[in-house]
């Protein structure tokens, strides 16, 4: 099972809303949202989190990520109070890049320190720097899907890679994403019709872009 | 004379009933830099621990903050929920299980609580924030720890009535009223003065 995520937040459209577009890039991970006060108003309910928390651990550890200050405290408070603090980590990242980062390592089944860090370092910018230099492959491709390498398929996309021993990135224009981060390659903007070039490098590089390809040619399990 | 599990009760009626009285203040300082719930989570949460204390009260002083802590938790909210909630509860756990608390007791309860304030708002003197009241208090508090509860009790309420006016000068650095930035001076911060609020009360009770 993997890592559980739960979303502190002071409005409970907002959490619900983050959740939303975290499950579709993380259709296996229990995100669950911890937002507003129990009567509607805005605030953080202590009780709330705690029984979110409890709904979200499935064995494997749990991660909280909130959006203000007093969020942060009622977070911290509510996993003081567990029989077992130590599976659960409040991530300090931004809610909505945190949540995305967060819940596709999930997905990966990265471990609760794995989903932390993924977590945090959504805080930093997406990394554009190019890891292609000991690419040996290089493919081009067109995208043909409607909604190009927006949310859903970059997650698919870097969740296709994860297993692979292979360095890859994918190139639109003058910029180039690491291809096992999704919030880079969304950054990238790269839509229907538009060219983007892959490169990988690593003992399965082919392989990696045969993935690719693939899923370009298959419009990331869409119809066209 | 040291406080009972009766005291230490009372002395928390009396401020479920300060802050009832303040409540409006409260809500309008709130509402110059921060989001105007202090006063109404504050008044909540404090008759929420009158009731809980109405229905069972514990055998121990300790057993009393405790009980506050969680039910200041679960029902004030917004920042001031955890961060009073913790002061209460890290007060019950540096006086365990006496039966009574003596002068030096309430000294080291109000450390307890200042620092479990710190510790979970992360908030250090000048930030314009309870702390700005509760550590004066302390410090005050340490000084008269040689008398009885009543002088520990008078010395942290002017300690706090004090640090809470001094914040109003203060630029925020913390919480939703960091974010006016300059705009924050001027007005005194709402945690602190319910602090200084608070402090006054429980010293009124053991007078």
């Amino acid at each position: 099972m993997s890592v559980g995520l739960v979303l502190v937040s002071h409005s409970a459209k907002l959490a619900e809303g983050v959740a939303e577009v975290a499950a579709q890039m993380a259709p296996d991970v229990t995100i669950v949202p911890a937002g507003g006060l129990p009567g509607g108003g805005i605030g953080t309910d202590y009780d709330s989190v705690v029984a979110a928390v409890q709904r979200a651990d499935s064995g494997s550890g749990v991660v909280l990520l909130y959006d203000l200050g007093s969020a942060q405290m009622t977070a911290e408070l509510a996993v003081e109070s567990l029989a077992d603090p130590s599976a659960v980590g409040v991530a300090d990242a931004p809610l909505v890049e945190g949540t995305v980062a967060a819940a596709v390592a999930a997905q990966n089944g990265a471990d609760r320190a794995g989903v932390l860090e993924a977590a945090t370092a959504a805080a930093a910018p997406p990394e554009l720097a190019a890891p292609a230099e000991q690419a040996t492959d290089c493919v081009e491709l067109t995208l043909t899907n409607e909604v190009g390498l927006h949310a859903r398929p970059a997650a698919v996309l870097a969740r296709s890679l994860a297993e692979l021993e292979a360095e890859v990135s994918v190139r639109l224009g003058d910029q180039e994403a690491d291809a096992h981060s999704v919030l880079a390659l969304m950054a990238l903007g790269a839509r229907k019709g538009d060219r983007i070039e892959v490169r990988a490098g690593g003992p399965q590089a082919a392989e990696a872009l045969r993935v690719v390809q693939d899923l370009v040619e298959d419009n990331f399990g869409d119809p066209a | 004379m040291g406080c009972t599990p009766e005291g230490v009760a009372n002395a928390l009626r009396g401020a479920a009933a300060v802050i009832a009285e303040h409540r409006a203040e409260l809500i309008e300082l709130d509402r110059a830099i921060g989001d105007g719930d202090h006063g109404e989570n504050m008044n909540r949460g404090f008759q929420a621990v009158v009731a809980a204390l109405d229905s069972a009260l514990p055998e121990t002083p300790g057993g009393v903050l405790k009980l506050a802590a969680t039910t200041l938790i679960s029902k004030v909210g917004g920042a001031a929920g955890p961060l009073y909630g913790t002061a209460f509860l890290r007060a019950s756990t540096v006086v365990s299980n006496q039966p009574e608390l003596g002068a030096a007791e309430v000294v080291a309860a109000l450390r307890a609580g200042l620092e479990g304030v710190r510790a979970r708002g992360k908030a250090v003197e000048g930030d314009k924030t309870m702390v700005d009241a509760l550590l004066p208090a302390v410090a005050a508090a340490e000084k008269a720890g040689g008398g009885d509860v009543a002088a520990v009790l008078s010395a942290a309420a002017e300690g706090a009535a004090t640090g809470a006016e001094s914040t109003v000068d203060l630029v925020a650095r913390k919480g939703r009223a960091s974010y006016l930035g300059e705009r924050s001076a001027g007005h005194l911060d709402p945690g602190a003065r319910s602090t200084s609020l608070l402090l006054a009360a429980f010293a009124e009770a053991a007078r």
